[in-house]
């Protein structure tokens, strides 16, 4: 089973820092988000139990390919990767686009796997934008994936219930990030992952038609204020002082 | 005269929808359209609220296949001449925005916490930065789709002036095949509707101490909650009880966050709390500074301290 999973090249949120207001970037160090590593590990699972690849699929800037080392050693067996900086400035209708393009070029693909939103702006359109243009039906927020021969049974966790399902191959699923726990790479995968295969494209190799887009622009985008009180408490009894004052207690 | 269509498959974020709907569509002088699909129920009650419904009914159009939903919604986009939709913003709706906007060249946005129409432009707040920063953003042209968080919206009142028809679509055969629907218990946490929270992070030392931060939980009048790795990668408690950007965003009266450390990933799902209590043995935790009333301490004596305080 050739498995492509689907990963986002975003800033190290615990760096960011805050000044007036406005998120600091510079010297932020860049990593996967931490959904697509459990989309990452369910593929490698399922690799190991069916045979097949595992290919790494990312699109970012100029760092992209350090970044991947990170998803090549925890069990990708190869990588594509789409680097441009003017991928920074994309939505996800246009990333969508570029990513399907890119599947288009793999050979016998039979399931592509999402994290069920980015770390960074987790909005959860690529994976199902993709399955659209590719016309493949998807089944998201996956907590577990079963293979049974031509079709996949799915667990999928949702804010009501839990539903399992069952979707023919080729396939999108998205995965929640109880799925599994992502491995951690041993000094000697690491080592090894920056010999594992790796095609890299610029937006010029995709043949590449964006179409109609209808895109997404950003008026503002800063920290929220905070009027928090900030009163150290050095007591319990202090504290139940305090709640009882703000109503909150003994109601 | 253009419209603005509205889809849930759940009745309550429906009327939720309505109400957003009702901005823009007031904004631009336009009608308020309601697609119900397989759902009798849902067309009275977004009827009664002054929507006109146009009821679907097709078995084909499964809820768990979101690419026969949105085929099915732009069939009705197209003959009902909408070119906004809204959807809610819950897992089902957000795996749908995407490959409805997909199906019908749309902008996007989802997780939508407000909207304010200026002029030609929709302008919508949502996080960004994995919830360090909240963005102002609007979809530059006409076909639109906008899924809305759950709750950031009171559901519409009852209205005069709805109406219900009938709509045809057309659909492929599903690709999906539901096997089995397990229903939460009605005994779950709701932490999403509690007054108080009681939320247990990473400085907990083992689950064996969950039972008396539920005890405090509840002597407060609320309910238990967590960070995401005490679910995720410790699995002490259920995902449905996780705060943060992508578990629950929550509103409560007060919020006791007990060996948390702050980042935003969590304190996104929280810092819309009344008040905020920190306890954490850190001093240099980020959570003391977005606290009303912070403690440098260990939380387990904490925990027992109030808990015989409150007995």
């Amino acid at each position: 089973m050739n498995v492509v999973v689907a990963m986002k090249q975003i800033p190290d949120l615990q760096q960011i820092r805050i000044r007036n207001r406005q998120p600091v970037l510079e010297d932020i160090p860049w990593t996967m988000g931490a959904i697509d590593k459990n989309a990452l590990e369910a593929a490698v699972q399922i690799k190991e139990a069916q045979g097949g690849k595992v290919v790494l699929l990312s699109a970012g800037n100029e760092e992209l390919e350090d970044t991947a080392k990170e998803a090549l050693a925890a069990g990708a067996d190869e990588a594509l990767l789409i680097i441009d900086d003017k991928l920074d400035e994309m939505g996800s209708a246009e990333i969508a686009k570029i990513l399907a393009a890119a599947i288009q070029r793999i050979e016998k693909i039979d399931l592509i796997i999402f994290g069920e939103g980015s770390g960074d702006n987790y909005s959860g359109q690529v994976g199902s934008r993709v399955a659209e243009i590719l016309g493949l039906p998807q089944v998201g927020y996956a907590s577990a994936i079963e293979v049974q021969g031509e079709s996949l049974r799915v667990s999928r966790s949702l804010e009501d219930g839990k539903e399992l399902v069952e979707i023919g191959l080729p396939a999108v699923i998205t995965v929640i990030s109880g799925i599994n726990e992502p491995r951690i790479a041993s000094v000697t995968q690491i080592l090894k992952a920056g010999k594992k295969p790796k095609e890299i494209l610029d937006l010029s190799d995709l043949a590449l038609d964006l179409g109609e887009i209808c895109p997404v622009k950003t008026e503002s985008n800063l920290a929220p204020e905070s009027d928090r009180k900030r009163v150290a408490v050095k007591s319990v009894d202090e504290l139940v002082a305090a709640l009882k004052g703000e109503n909150l207690i003994g109601r | 005269m253009a419209g603005i269509l509205i889809y849930s498959d759940k009745d309550k974020l429906a009327r939720e929808l309505l109400t957003v709907a009702g901005l823009i569509a007031d904004a631009r002088g336009w009608e308020v359209k309601a697609a119900c699909i397989n759902n009798a129920r849902q067309c009275q009650l977004l009827s009664a609220a002054g929507a006109r419904v146009y009821q679907i009914e097709n078995p084909a159009v499964l809820p768990a296949d979101a690419a026969n939903v949105a085929v099915a919604l732009k069939e009705a986009c197209g003959k009902l001449d909408c070119s906004i939709v809204l959807l809610s913003s819950d897992r089902r709706g957000r795996e749908l925005a995407g490959r409805l906007a997909q199906v019908l060249g749309a902008g996007c946005l989802t997780d939508i916490s407000a909207v304010k129409v200026e002029g030609e432009q929709i302008h919508c707040q949502r996080n960004a930065l994995g919830g360090a920063t909240v963005a102002t953003q609007y979809i530059d042209g006409e076909k639109q789709v906008l899924a809305i968080v759950p709750r950031a919206f009171a559901p519409a009142p009852d209205r005069d002036g709805g109406s219900i028809d009938e709509l045809q679509v057309e659909v492929p055969p599903s690709r999906i095949k539901l096997l089995e629907f397990q229903a939460k218990d009605s005994s779950s946490a709701n932490i999403e509707e509690a007054p108080v929270l009681v939320v247990a992070g990473q400085g907990l030392n083992s689950q064996e101490d969950l039972a008396a931060v539920e005890s405090l939980a509840q002597k407060l009048g609320g309910e238990l909650a967590c960070s995401k790795p005490l679910a995720t990668d410790k699995k002490w408690l259920p995902e449905d009880r996780v705060i943060g950007l992508s578990g629950k965003k929550c509103q409560p009266d007060l919020a006791v966050l007990l060996g948390i450390s702050g980042q935003v990933q969590f304190t996104v799902g929280i810092r819309d709390a009344r008040v905020i209590v920190a306890v954490n043995s850190d001093e240099n935790a980020y959570i003391h500074q977005m606290a009303d009333y912070s403690m440098v301490a260990d939380l387990h004596q904490i925990v027992k301290e109030l808990n015989d305080a409150l007995a």
